[in-house]
């Protein structure tokens, strides 16, 4: 089972659902960037089940993996300090009131 | 990951169980950060799925991935996170409601997409190798600084501007219009 590229891929996929519904339903923007993280790990993992099962390309993939991971650290960063900047305003990191451009 | 024999009793390889455990392990905790009630829980059963999916990395043969795994998100991004929670806990936000009321919808999305992505997965005749391919880090250094080292000074142009982006975004700014003072805009919102 462990030594199946299938196995690691259903992981990958099970992991990105709950990442989706996640960011669907939650209210807080916090909790959604988490559910982003949860998506950008799955996606990683299955980078590197297909880096791992191919032989040839093996250092390659390991090397894009890498290279999610910085931009998921740059994405967090970003996204947490525009949670900040809103909170700021609005006193709330509740995302169904941020309603000013209903209004 | 070589260890002898099969487990007793079980009649399964080692690294089957291992992969199972921390399969369950990364699941279980992936869906109480999604269904928990508290952010604060929610962030630390983040961590323990980042740590799982560490040793999953590790099964797979990337020890050097799953050692960055570790330093980058459970040393760094999780503790990022962790103080956007406490700078964004307020008292006048319930935490009664997590979902939104739409929340089926999302969860009806979710689960068609867990779906088609797994039969599409399971249908397919992938052309894998038999066993696990160890990604030595020497090959990783020579091919990131090689073919893609264009790529990693790129990278970290972006991360400095993200970082620099991320400062003058948070930074409490003295000179901006009044509206922006978050309590004269809650004195303003109570009004109207």
């Amino acid at each position: 089972m462990s030594q199946s590229l299938e196995a690691y891929l259903i992981l990958s996929v099970l992991l990105f659902g709950i990442g989706v519904f996640g960011f669907l339903a939650k209210r807080n923007a916090i909790a959604m960037l988490m559910s982003i993280e949860l998506m950008l790990n799955s996606v990683n993992l299955a980078i590197i089940a297909f880096g791992a099962f191919t032989p040839e390309l093996a250092a390659q993939f390991s090397t894009i993996a890498l290279f999610v991971i910085a931009l998921a650290a740059g994405e967090a960063t970003v996204g947490l300090a525009i949670v900040i900047a809103i909170y700021r305003n609005r006193r709330t990191p509740l995302v169904d009131e941020y309603a000013s451009m209903k209004e | 990951m070589e260890l002898p024999g099969t487990v007793p009793y079980l009649d399964w390889r080692w690294d089957d169980l291992i992969f199972l455990l921390l399969a369950g392990v990364m699941l279980g905790s992936a869906l109480l950060v999604v269904l928990g009630r508290d952010i604060i829980r929610s962030a630390l059963w983040l961590i323990l799925t980042f740590a799982a999916l560490a040793g999953i990395y590790g099964l797979l043969g990337s020890a050097f991935l799953a050692i960055s795994q570790v330093l980058v998100y459970v040393g760094a991004i999780a503790v990022l996170i962790l103080f956007a929670v406490m700078i964004t806990q307020s008292k006048r936000g319930p935490a009664k409601l997590v979902f939104q009321r739409q929340w089926w919808a999302g969860a009806l999305a979710a689960i068609v997409l867990v779906l088609l992505m797994a039969t599409t997965i399971l249908l397919t005749e992938w052309d894998a190798a038999e066993s696990v391919q160890v990604a030595e880090a020497r090959d990783i250094a020579l091919t990131l600084f090689g073919d893609y080292l264009f790529a990693f000074v790129a990278l970290g142009v972006l991360l400095l501007a993200g970082v620099i982006g991320a400062l003058y975004l948070a930074k409490r700014d003295d000179d901006m219009p009044q509206t922006n003072d978050p309590l004269r805009a809650i004195d303003e919102e109570e009004v109207a």
